[in-house]
């Protein structure tokens, strides 16, 4: 029974949470937030101290190619941190794509790639796809909402049972950033006309391996924002007085903060069950990544909702950061699908799948 | 980290398994599954008899006292199975799990050996009189007394919720000894022979028609002066010992209990033709969800046993299975619809998801309400001030 960090686990996460701590502050967000063009959304100078410095980007890619061979857990636990402080760095393209190329790419691919990823030097995103015309190692298309899509130089493009790589600095590819709501991480649209694709080698696992991966850096992004609005709403709650008391005195208060609390400690052990579900190859694995991603989203947003309202005025303000958890959550609850369709995957899982609307 | 158990254990598991399954097979098959702790107690009290002679029946304690000295991960197998095997509950788990532990950490070797024998070897019932009908939530508010008269204390006073006192054996009583005073203090822990003319037992009957709670009324009630654990006037401290104990190995196993009623709601539901609601599924899938994560947390939570930052974790954990539980019961009776409102026969019983769906309203108030959970989460979990208490 060892459902408990290492004492090395224990110390990636010491470091990450004191690297994005001190160098994720509000104002350097804030800065990329307002950016535009390619650098929107990037705090480009976090991502190659991420990368280069701490030699995070490459921590749960292959060794052979520069990384340092771990897993999820840990990897979760750098994307709590990242969360705890909405960082403005494309860790989820980076993890998405590195994670499928490493499950799926060729030794070219991964060579070409892989040690790029791990040096911060390549910006990449996923995106799943949806009537692309792939003919001749060409494809034409339209990708919408591509999380960092605009600063990225590698996009990873999944439809069905397939997956190509494309070099965004080829030729046919346009983008356009949109401005959007959580502006740490910008949508994109991604237009193609003629770019050339390459196929993964083995499509399905790199597929499984983006999806896995995506979807444990949402969910423990998610876990971190939602400890990080109940630890600030705690502080702010112990210092406000009203009616001559620290308003965090009041039951009503406390009540919802408690409620808070019992929902993110339900997160963080599905985060983690899911992070080691993934790592041991267990049959529970699946199920472990959809009940976690609707979980953490559901929680992170409850939590940064009460966040605003335990705050009240100031709360409301663009000054103060309960926004960015805010609207971080709202963001994360879409990404990769949303808390009803991961219920109804689990659903199926359990109960078989439901004959509504098909044959019965 | 991570998520499964070693192969040693893995082992134990199938060990464990295999003996109860002879059992509850073989002599115990009359009490295999049997659903409450009130039916049939003469076969129960032999099955606690039949664990302690194969060395089953406490063993997380130390071998000089009848247990094997068995690692946390081995107490929890041993809890799966048990439950897996659909071994009937145990009417000694306050024995076991609470008046055991803390008479192994409070007592000295002379009560030791006098209370723990009973306990081990199954033939000494325990059940505990804590709450008063003026001490619920605010159990601090006791007003059962005891003086010591010569060599014998001598308790006078009335407890409630007194769960399975009719049968039981011995009880473990916390008593105002110091005249006049309050709260936390002048309280002592008191262990009590419940076979004596002093103590009467009244049972409560349930909103679900069952009656496993008592009112206890001791009268000019008497235990020995070296009956007390831990020194006269300090029962406080050990009373909240003991309910520490209470968030212990036996969480996973009642999570084996709730997989068996999450798996009846599935069956009903495509027996019903509720299989295919949307809603429904949102629901059963948002049960699953929680049960999963309330294995992964209790495993976290024994994983990191010793750990400082566990702590306020540990304290989540009642209100989340309670409030589970409680919704549960509402997503049975729709999955139900009518047929789950009408009894069997023409008795007032009820099958499993009908009674889960009215008992589970007992899990939200026992142990400490959902209330007094958050008070708790917010004051020891977030350390945020105190709630103020007033004089009344």
């Amino acid at each position: 029974m060892e459902f408990a960090f290492t004492e090395e686990q224990r110390m990636i996460a010491d470091t990450v949470r004191d690297f994005f701590a001190e160098n994720a502050t509000s104002e350097r967000t804030r800065a990329a937030m307002a950016a535009r063009g390619p650098d929107a959304g990037i705090d480009r100078a976090l991502w190659s101290a991420f990368a280069t410095e701490l030699g995070l980007a490459g921590l749960a890619l292959p060794e052979e190619y520069g990384g340092a061979g771990l897993g999820m857990v840990e990897f979760a636990l750098v994307a709590e941190s990242a969360g705890a402080q909405i960082a403005a760095i494309p860790l989820l393209g980076l993890v998405m794509v590195g994670r499928a190329i490493a499950a799926g790419g060729s030794d070219l691919q991964k060579s070409a790639w892989l040690p790029r990823l791990v040096g911060g030097e390549v910006v990449a995103a996923a995106a799943a796809g949806q009537g692309l015309q792939a003919v001749d190692g060409r494809m034409t298309g339209t990708l919408s909402h591509v999380a960092h899509g605009g600063a990225a130089e590698l996009l990873l493009v999944y439809a069905g049972d397939d997956a190509w790589l494309i070099d965004l600095n080829g030729e046919g590819v346009s983008a356009t950033t949109h401005v959007t709501m959580d502006q740490t991480r910008p949508l994109a649209t991604i237009m193609l006309d003629g770019a050339r694709a390459e196929p993964l080698a083995d499509a399905a696992a790199a597929i499984a391996g983006a999806l896995a991966a995506g979807l444990i850096c949402l969910s423990a992004e998610a876990l971190g924002g939602a400890q990080s609005t109940l630890d600030r709403t705690v502080a702010y709650s112990r210092e406000r007085v009203q009616f001559g008391r620290p308003i965090g005195s009041f039951q009503a208060y406390k009540h919802r903060l408690a409620d808070m609390m019992i929902e993110i400690e339900q997160a963080r052990s599905a985060v983690y069950w899911a992070a080691c579900a993934v790592d041991e190859g267990s049959d529970d694995a699946a199920l472990a990544l959809h009940a976690a991603k609707a979980f953490c989203a559901d929680t992170y947003r409850m939590c940064a909702g009460n966040m605003i309202q335990l705050h009240g005025g100031i709360g409301f303000t663009w000054e103060h950061d309960a926004h960015l958890f805010f609207k971080r959550a709202r963001s994360i609850a879409t990404m990769l699908g949303d808390s009803e369709w991961h219920r109804e995957q689990v659903a199926s899982k359990i109960m078989g799948p439901s004959t509504v609307g098909g044959v019965a | 980290m991570k998520l499964g158990f070693s192969a040693a254990d893995e082992l134990f598991r199938a060990e464990c398994a295999a003996w109860l399954q002879e059992q509850l097979s073989g002599p115990f098959s009359d009490i295999k599954g049997i659903p409450n702790l009130v039916s049939k107690i003469e076969r129960r009290r032999e099955w606690e008899q039949q664990l302690a002679r194969h060395k089953w029946s406490c063993i997380g304690w130390p071998a000089q006292w009848g247990g094997r000295d068995a690692t946390l991960a081995r107490q929890v197998i041993f809890a799966e199975e048990y439950a897996r095997a659909g071994a009937p509950g145990r009417i000694n788990h306050i024995g076991v799990e609470l008046a055991g532990p803390t008479i192994l950490a409070f007592g000295t070797e002379e009560q030791k050996a006098r209370y723990l024998p009973g306990i081990a070897n199954g033939t000494a019932i325990w059940c505990q009189g804590y709450s008063e009908p003026g001490a619920g939530s605010d159990l601090a508010n006791v007003k059962t007394k005891a003086r010591l008269d010569g060599d014998e204390w001598v308790v006078d006073g009335q407890k409630v919720w007194t769960s399975l006192a009719h049968f039981s054996d011995f009880v473990f009583v916390v008593a105002r000894s110091v005249e006049g005073s309050k709260g936390p203090k002048g309280l002592t822990f008191l262990l009590m022979d419940m076979h004596q003319p002093g103590v009467e037992v009244r049972p409560i009957r349930q909103m679900n028609g069952e009656a496993e709670f008592n009112e206890t009324f001791f009268t000019d009630a008497r235990c020995p002066a070296d009956a007390v654990l831990g020194a006269p006037g300090d029962g406080w401290r050990v009373a909240m010992a003991l309910l520490a104990f209470e968030r212990g190995v036996s969480t996973l196993a009642q999570q084996m209990g709730f997989r068996n009623e999450l798996d009846a709601i599935i069956a009903a539901a495509h027996a019903g033709g509720k299989a295919c609601d949307a809603v429904i599924r949102q629901r059963v899938a948002q049960a699953e969800i929680g049960l999963r994560l309330m294995r992964y947390g209790a495993l976290r939570m024994l994983s990191n046993t010793g750990q400082s930052d566990i702590d306020g974790a540990a304290l989540t954990y009642k209100i989340q299975w309670a409030t589970w539980r409680r919704n549960l019961g509402e997503l049975a009776m729709d999955v139900l619809g009518q047929a789950g409102e009408i009894a069997e026969d023409d008795r007032y019983e009820w099958p499993m998801l009908p009674n889960l769906f009215l008992f589970s309203r007992a899990d939200t108030i026992y142990g400490g309400t959902n209330q007094i959970q958050r008070n708790l989460i917010a004051e020891r979990g977030l350390g945020l001030p105190r709630e103020p208490r007033g004089d009344l």
